[in-house]
Formats: C-alpha cells, structure tokens, sequence
C-alpha cells in the first residue's frame, strides 16, 4: 500500500515539476528566489528590445529628436542631474510606499470588519464604490486646499488609489473559504480568533497578494496625480516642469524613473509573495510548466 | 421504521468502556428548511439508535438529507423538531467530540501533512508532546509515513483523504462522522481506502457513521446500514449486515449475505426512485 502511493506521488511531483524534484523542494526560500528569476527573464529581454528598437529610431533620425530624443541624451540627463533625480525620486518613492503602506492597514482592517458585519458591509460598500469611480485626479485640488502644499496631500491620494483593489481583493479573500473548513473548524472547539488566524487569513492571501499588486501600481500613479496638482519636487512636478519648457529628454528621464518605480514595486511585493506563499507560487510554476 | 434482518441475527459489536448508554440518540427528529418561495422537508420521522463502538453507514438517493443527519450529530445543524442526543448528552450546538470527515480532504494548502493533522490539538490547545505523539501513531497507522512533509498539492486524493482521517482522529473522538469521504478517489484507492478504514475503526474502536454512495461499501465496512427515502429523507430500513468481524476484501465480496445484503438495499433503493 505504502509502497504504490509513494510511486503514485513521486510520479505526481514529476509530472508537475519535471525531473528530480523532491517532496521537500519548498523547504528553503533560496528555490523559489531561483524560479521567481527563470520565470521574470523573458519581460527583461521584451524590454532590452524595446530599447534596441527606440535606439535604432533616433540613430536612424527617424523621428525629430525634440519629439523623442535618444535612450543616451535621456540617460544623459539622467546622470548630468543625478543629484536632482536622486531627490525628486526619494520624494516620490516617500509618498507612494506611505500610502502603499497605509492603503494595506487601512484596507485590511476595514475589509475584515465588512465581512464579519453584514451590517457594516451593507452600508459601506456602496460609499467605497462612489469613493472610487470619483476622478482621483477631480479631488486631489480639494486636498491641496484642505491639507496645504506639503507631502500630505499626495500621500492622501496614494492611499486612495490604491485602497480600492487591496479592500475588493481582500473581502473576496476572506469569503472564498470553504464553509466545510469553518464547519471543521467549529467541531474543533476553536474560537473565531483562532479560526481567523489559522485558517481564513491564511486562505485569503492569494486574493490579497493579487489586489496587492494592483495597489502596488496605482499607488505611484496617486503619489504623481498629487504632485501634478501642486508640488515643487517630487517626480510629477520635474515631469510638468519639463514638459513647460518643452524639454523632452527630461520629460523621458522623469517617465522612465517613474515606471521604474512603479515596477520595482511591483516585483518587490511579487517577491514577498513568493517567499510568504510558496505553495502557491509552487503551484502557478506548475501550471506555468504544464501550459509550456 | 421497520428492521429487517438478512441471514443471522447475531451481529459482534465490539465493546467499549461506554457501553452503559447509546453513543447518538435520534429521537423523532424532523428538519424543515425555508426558503422564500417554498418550505423544504429534509428529514422527517427518524430515530436511530447507535451502541458505542458501532459502524453505522447511510446510503439513500441524493439529497435525501444523509449529510443533513451528519451535521444534526455534530451539533452543526439543529433539527427543527425531535432531539439528538450524543452519550446521553443532548447536542445543543458545534460538538467538540467528534471528528469529522468530508467528501473534500478540506486540507490547508499552506501546511504539510503533519502540520494539518496537528491543526486539530492547536485549536484544541492539547499538550503539544501528546499531541505529536499521537500524529506519529496516526500517520504510521495510516500508511502516510514519508509523507508527512509533504504539501497537499504533492499528495494524491488517497493520501489527502488520509491526512484528513488523521485530523479527524487526532483528539480520539468517541463518535467519527464521515461524509462520502471517498466519493472522489477512483475504484482501485477507494477498495484500499474501505479496508484500511476496517482496520483502523477495530484498532481504534471508534463509533463511526459513513455516509456514502456506495451500496457495497456500505455493506463490507458497517455492522449496520441506515437505508433513506427520497426528501422528505426518513427511515426506509434498518439492515443487520450479517459478515464476521474479520473481513478479506475479496472473499466478503462473495459471501451470499453480502449478496443478500446488498440486493436488498439496491431493491429498496431502487423501488425508492420509481415512485418518485
């Protein structure tokens, strides 16, 4: 009996990850740093080519160089003005991962009470809707008003671009347990402190994690909707100065650090996932290899 | 409610220290669901008795409310009329001694098999040394040894199904609950999976009632069957299996009371759809 089920699972484990894969291959978190980077390599060379293909466009003077200039002049404002971008950079990382931070605190909290109180949900599920079909960008003057011309403001409209997704995918989380595991959980005698912490907060991180990504990306699109409004530093206001004085290859400069940030972000929280879930990065690299 | 016997009467129910009163009592019960549109009778009528140490298997057509009697045993539904009564006891609401077992394993993705199967003593906050002890003696018991590292998604349905046996025996429940536990194995585990649980219900001398789809697994694991209605679900018959305790897989297959057995729960069964 023993003997046919570990063939049965050794066969299983081979079919999922191909070759010598053992049962105790999630024990460290060495191997799943090491898949995270054989699965991210391909968006890199997508993006080494995208900037061959916009290198050869200006070498070949294709196109004006005051309407796009060359990766080197941009690189090369870069550097000339290291020291200011290192500012302005800082300002905006500062106020995204603040609201990043207090979108997570904020929107956990209030996604848990929602789904423990019907009571709650019901009333304050439709305000969450109107709070976000709102134009972050319609409001953000009110919080200059309200709020001055310092920091706040922009870390105020961070948080609320990205509270949304991480309460949405956070309430689905928490719900898509299996009711037969809170029953189980019931003929244990556990309390609903216990319930929540073992089971049903584990269960919902795959959720969380999603909408947690998404968040990641429209903090740093709040952090810049602030700045644009009224700032003197911070990476949305180097972008509307360039773009006053119609110089592009500060505009490219300010753009491409601020993608940058937003994906280094991104892949900062994908990486924390992966060391905090890895059974289910574990499971979506299967998938990954069964779909290849 | 009628009994019927096939063959012999004299069926060996194992002793236990509780013998003094019935394991579950259920006295007249009756389950009414309300929905918007219209009231649903699950369960009407039924009483049952169970002696400790008893196997005891449903078998009756789809949502004749079998899981429904499972979930009034653990206190996880209360009936609408009548009483149940765990030793003695009346069940008032989620009981704490049982364990329960689901058609799904209901593992926890982000636990090994062991640390699933000690989930149980964490929420019941039992000594940790006796709780480990114990998991070692489950999972030799079992045949899950070796694979207690593992993750339930680098298990097989068999193994998941084990681990969640596991769990629920953890606290020695006096009265293990089963609901179609191996309704999603194939064929060939789910015989392995029957005789195992043979083996370790005589080891363990638990009060077990299985839910299950299966006229002959019902017939080769149980000392009694529980035959159901269609909804409302009551009492069609009670069946003494008349097979001895000890019980080769194969051989009990041909025994002519298991042929006797089984023909007449698929004749209940099967005059039960009919009419319908």
């Amino acid at each position: 009996m023993a003997a046919q089920s570990s063939t049965d699972l050794l066969e299983r484990a081979d079919a999922a990850g191909g070759g010598a894969v053992t049962v105790r291959r999630r024990t460290g978190v060495g191997p799943g740093v090491a898949r995270f980077v054989r699965g991210t390599w391909r968006p890199f060379a997508v993006l080494v080519a995208i900037f061959v293909a916009w290198w050869a466009v200006t070498a070949a003077n294709l196109i004006r160089p005051y309407l796009v200039p060359s990766p080197g002049a941009t690189l090369d404002v870069i550097l000339a003005q290291s020291s200011y971008f290192a500012h302005n950079t800082w300002i905006t990382t500062y106020e995204t991962v603040l609201g990043f931070l207090i979108a997570i605190a904020v929107g956990v909290i209030s996604a848990v009470v929602m789904v423990y109180s019907p009571t709650v949900e019901k009333s304050l599920y439709p305000l969450l809707l109107f709070a976000q079909v709102i134009p972050k960008i319609a409001i953000a003057p009110l919080f200059i008003v309200w709020l001055g011309f310092g920091l706040t403001p922009k870390i105020v409209v961070a948080v609320l671009m990205a509270f949304f997704p991480i309460v949405i995918s956070t309430v689905t989380g928490l719900k898509s347990i299996d009711p037969e595991m809170l029953q189980l959980s019931a003929t244990m005698g556990a309390g609903p402190g216990q319930t929540f912490w073992k089971i049903r907060f584990p269960a919902s991180l795959p959720h969380l994690f999603a909408g947690l990504k998404v968040a990641a990306t429209m903090a740093v699109t709040g952090a810049v909707v602030g700045e644009f409004v009224g700032a003197n530093e911070g990476l949305g206001y180097v972008i509307l100065q360039a773009n006053g004085n119609l110089d592009t290859p500060m505009l490219f400069a300010g753009l491409l650090i601020m993608s940058l940030l937003g994906v280094v972000l991104f892949v900062i929280v994908e990486l924390i996932e992966y060391v905090v879930l890895p059974w289910q990065a574990s499971r979506r690299a299967d998938a990954a290899t069964t779909s290849l | 409610m009628t009994s019927m016997t096939v063959g012999n009467t004299t069926t060996p129910r194992p002793a236990d220290g509780t013998a003094t009163g019935a394991a579950v009592e259920i006295d007249d019960v009756a389950v009414r669901f309300h929905t918007r549109k219209k009231d649903v009778t699950a369960l009407t009528d039924v009483s049952l008795r169970i002696e400790p140490g008893e196997f005891v298997s449903i078998v009756g057509a789809s949502g004749c409310g079998k899981s429904t009697l499972l979930k009034l045993v653990s206190g996880l539904l209360r009936p609408s009329s009548g009483r149940v009564r765990l030793h003695g006891e009346d069940v008032r609401g989620p009981r704490r001694d049982i364990g329960y077992v689901f058609q799904r394993a209901a593992l926890l993705d982000w636990r090994s098999a062991r640390r699933n199967i000690l989930l149980q003593a964490e929420m019941r906050r039992m000594p940790k040394g006796e709780a480990r002890a114990r998991a070692d003696e489950l999972i030799a018991m079992t045949g899950l040894s070796g694979f207690d590292d593992a993750y339930p998604n680098e298990l097989s349905g068999g193994m998941q199904q084990r681990v969640a046996l596991c769990r629920a025996l953890l606290h020695r429940p006096p009265v293990l609950l089963m609901d179609e536990p191996f309704g999603a194995l194939d064929a060939l585990t789910r015989e392995q999976m029957n005789v195992e649980l043979r083996r370790i219900w005589r080891e363990t001398g638990t009060t077990v009632l299985l839910v299950t789809h299966s006229i002959a697994e019902a017939v080769y694991l149980a000392n009694r069957v529980v035959v159901m209605t269609p909804r409302p679900g009551t009492v069609a018959e009670l069946i003494d299996v008349d097979l001895p305790t000890e019980r080769d897989y194969g051989r009990t297959m041909a025994e002519p009371s298991f042929a006797r057995a089984t023909g007449r729960i698929r004749e209940l069964l099967g005059a039960a759809t009919t009419s319908e």
